[in-house]
């Protein structure tokens, strides 16, 4: 799916998203310090880093759920999709009846046009009577990133789409999630998989403990590793990047 | 909100276990309840056993008391099981089949009249209670206490109206019959009368003395004995009771278990159902998509109570329209039990959404609005003054800052003109709406925790 990356990065005044210096504090515990980035229409960023780096705060505070301590987020124009983790769904509906209630509370002119585009974007029109919780994980993932793709946003966040998904379901989630980057959409998505992220990711973004260790594109990322930590640039990518987090201390 | 309480319907109608169960239990709780408190005014059955002969008669002085009439009467407080001997109203305590058995001894009749007599023995009641249940115990107890009580005192205010006939008799004089034959008594009024006219023609000197003091012994015994009337009086009755209500509108205990019942019904529908119902949106991870931009956490919350309140009219409605069966209810006031309900409603609603913010799954929040609510409407009912001073400052705090006892109140008004005024009952619950729905909104901010 490399190919859904964009090949050229758009020049910086066209970026779809730009976060600056970024804090978020929780009590004594500092979520995160200071992270920047940008990303640009229709690029898929991934948010890398062990647990308890700061991915899913980082991600909230883009979706304008948690309120920064300090920093500022610039969204030039459009709607910021937000797709959490966890499905947020309704499992006593159906497939069909999810997405027309957002379709409806998102205001559309005409719920039923909206909600045949996203069953037939996801691939799931067959399956519209369903009942949410008789779906697999991964159909589950697909309505839930549908449901945050329904007011078309310009920038999607998805944090951790892929978790609790078997090869297959991962495969089908990304085709869609590519499509919808194809499509011009800026998806900026979190992941503990290094593999997923450096396969689908056009640019990553590393954080730990809160802070930003690195952001370029998955070449520019194997390249800072080999240099940080020459001892594992010859074997498999996620050892290399855990020997270069182990390198900046984390 | 309208897509939201759509969808809160949508779900319920998937649920149909749930939706039963929420209509179901607490009807049946509120029947329970209504049976429980309805009973208490039904006679206990008593296992009665008279073992004094038939038709003897029982005489207090020269007066023939009425047996038959209180043994009737007796019968018409509590339901009299006739049994006919000592084992069987044993057999029938022990076995459940009546609460208690009270025996008459056969010289109960002899004893009583005694106390008339010179000779005076205290009669005896047996009273059998199966002790394995001490509220049964208690109640029988109690029953058969206050109906001795009322027995001893209709004895002694009689035993008094005869003595008094004597005194009347040494006072004032008159015919008096002992043993079928008839006896003119002078009395110390005419006896004094006749000495003062025989002191006339006496010449002074010691006899008219003499004579003078028995008339003085005469009269301080005449004055004395006009005391004792009331003196024996106040023995039969020392306390008198003057009944006064000062305060409280109490309604029949029929529309009070009425009132109970439908309130539990109400609470239970509602704390319940919209505690659960906000949990829900936690549960499914629904809460932070919906309240992100597309429906305000105030909004949401508004949903909530209104889902509440609509499920609690429909199925308080549905309890006291099934209550017709049994009850006459005054359908006439059908606007006041909706004011009711609808103020109760709401007032449970929010303390149920304040409940479904403090958990992030249906079931903790169903268990905490159970837990929470049982104790707190029985702690409601609770009379005052049946509890110890801090105690019952306690339980007022807590019938004050939980709507039940308010929602009862509202519900007895609204059910019968004898209730007390609505107006209190609401307004006590528009506040109770407004504290839990701040309360609730104000602890939604936990909800953005990440």
């Amino acid at each position: 799916m490399d190919e859904a990356a964009p090949n050229g990065r758009p020049p910086a005044d066209r970026a779809a998203l730009d976060a600056r210096g970024l804090v978020k504090r929780y009590g004594g515990r500092a979520a995160l310090r200071g992270v920047s980035f940008e990303a640009d229409p229709g690029e898929l960023v991934a948010v890398i880093g062990p647990n308890g780096a700061g991915k899913t705060t980082l991600l909230s505070i883009l979706a304008g759920i948690v309120r920064a301590d300090d920093g500022a987020v610039h969204l030039p124009r459009g709607e910021v999709g937000w797709v959490p983790q966890q499905a947020a769904l309704y499992r006593r509906l159906t497939v069909e009846e999810n997405l027309r209630l957002f379709a409806r509370l998102e205001g559309h002119d005409d719920p039923e046009r909206s909600v045949g585009e996203m069953l037939e974007l996801a691939g799931l029109g067959d399956r519209r009577h369903e009942l949410v919780a008789r779906l697999s994980g991964g159909n589950q993932q697909r309505v839930n990133i549908a449901i945050g793709f329904l007011a078309r946003p310009v920038v999607l966040l998805l944090d951790e789409p892929s978790v609790g998904l078997d090869p297959r379901q991962r495969a089908r989630l990304w085709e869609f999630v590519s499509g919808l980057a194809g499509g011009g959409t800026t998806v900026i998505f979190s992941t503990h998989d290094i593999q997923e992220a450096e396969r689908y990711g056009g640019r990553l973004l590393v954080i730990a403990d809160g802070e930003r260790l690195f952001h370029g594109t998955p070449a520019e990322l194997r390249q800072t590793v080999a240099a940080e930590a020459p001892e594992a640039a010859e074997r498999d990518f996620e050892t290399a990047f855990v020997a270069f987090l182990h390198h900046r201390g984390h | 909100m309208r897509w939201l309480l759509l969808k809160d319907l949508q779900i319920l109608r998937r649920s149909p276990l749930q939706a039963a169960l929420l209509v179901i239990y607490p009807i049946l709780i509120a029947v329970l309840v209504g049976f429980a408190l309805s009973r208490d005014a039904e006679k206990p059955r008593v296992a009665f056993l008279n073992l004094v002969p038939q038709d003897t008669p029982f005489n207090v002085g020269q007066e023939e008391f009425d047996i038959v009439g209180a043994r009737s009467e007796l019968c018409d407080r509590i339901d009299c099981v006739r049994v006919h001997s000592r084992e069987q109203a044993l057999d029938k305590v022990r076995d459940g089949d009546v609460l208690g058995a009270l025996i008459l001894p056969e010289d109960l009749v002899d004893k009583l009249e005694s106390l008339g007599g010179l000779n005076p023995e205290q009669p005896t009641v047996e009273v059998i209670v199966n002790e394995e249940d001490p509220v049964q115990e208690r109640l029988v107890d109690d029953r058969i206490s206050t109906l001795l009580a009322e027995a001893n005192l209709r004895i002694a205010r009689e035993v008094v109206r005869v003595g008094s006939g004597y005194l009347d008799l040494i006072l004032n004089g008159g015919d008096f019959s002992l043993l079928g034959a008839s006896f003119r008594v002078l009395g110390l009024a005419p006896a004094a009368k006749v000495l003062k006219a025989v002191r006339t023609e006496l010449p002074p000197g010691p006899e008219r003395k003499a004579l003078d003091e028995v008339i003085r012994f005469s009269d301080l015994a005449r004055e004395n004995l006009t005391l004792a009337n009331p003196i024996l009086t106040s023995i039969a009755e020392p306390i008198k009771v003057d009944k006064e209500v000062i305060s409280g509108d109490s309604p029949p205990l029929d529309v009070f278990a009425i009132a109970v019942a439908a309130t539990i019904t109400l609470m239970f529908v509602t704390v319940l159902l919209v505690a659960g119902s906000l949990a829900l949106e936690r549960e499914e991870n629904a809460f932070a998509r919906v309240t992100r931009s597309l429906v305000s956490r105030a909004a949401l919350l508004t949903e909530k109570i209104s889902l509440g309140i609509v499920a609690a009219l429909v199925v308080t409605l549905l309890m006291l329209a099934g209550l017709e069966l049994f009850l006459d209810l005054h359908w006439e006031r059908l606007h006041l039990w909706v004011v009711a309900i609808l103020a109760g409603g709401a007032a449970f609603a929010a303390a149920g959404a304040a409940l479904g913010v403090a958990t992030r799954e249906v079931r903790a929040a169903s268990l905490l609005a159970f837990m929470l609510s049982l104790p707190l409407a029985f702690l409601s009912l609770v009379p005052s003054g049946a509890v110890s001073g801090p105690l019952e400052a306690v339980i007022d705090v807590v019938a004050a800052v939980f709507p039940f006892e308010p929602a009862l109140d509202a519900m007895s008004g609204a059910l019968d003109a004898t209730g007390p005024d609505l107006g209190g009952p609401l307004l006590h619950l528009a506040a109770l709406t407004a504290a839990y729905a701040l309360l609730a909104r104000l602890a939604m901010r936990r909800f953005t925790a990440v």
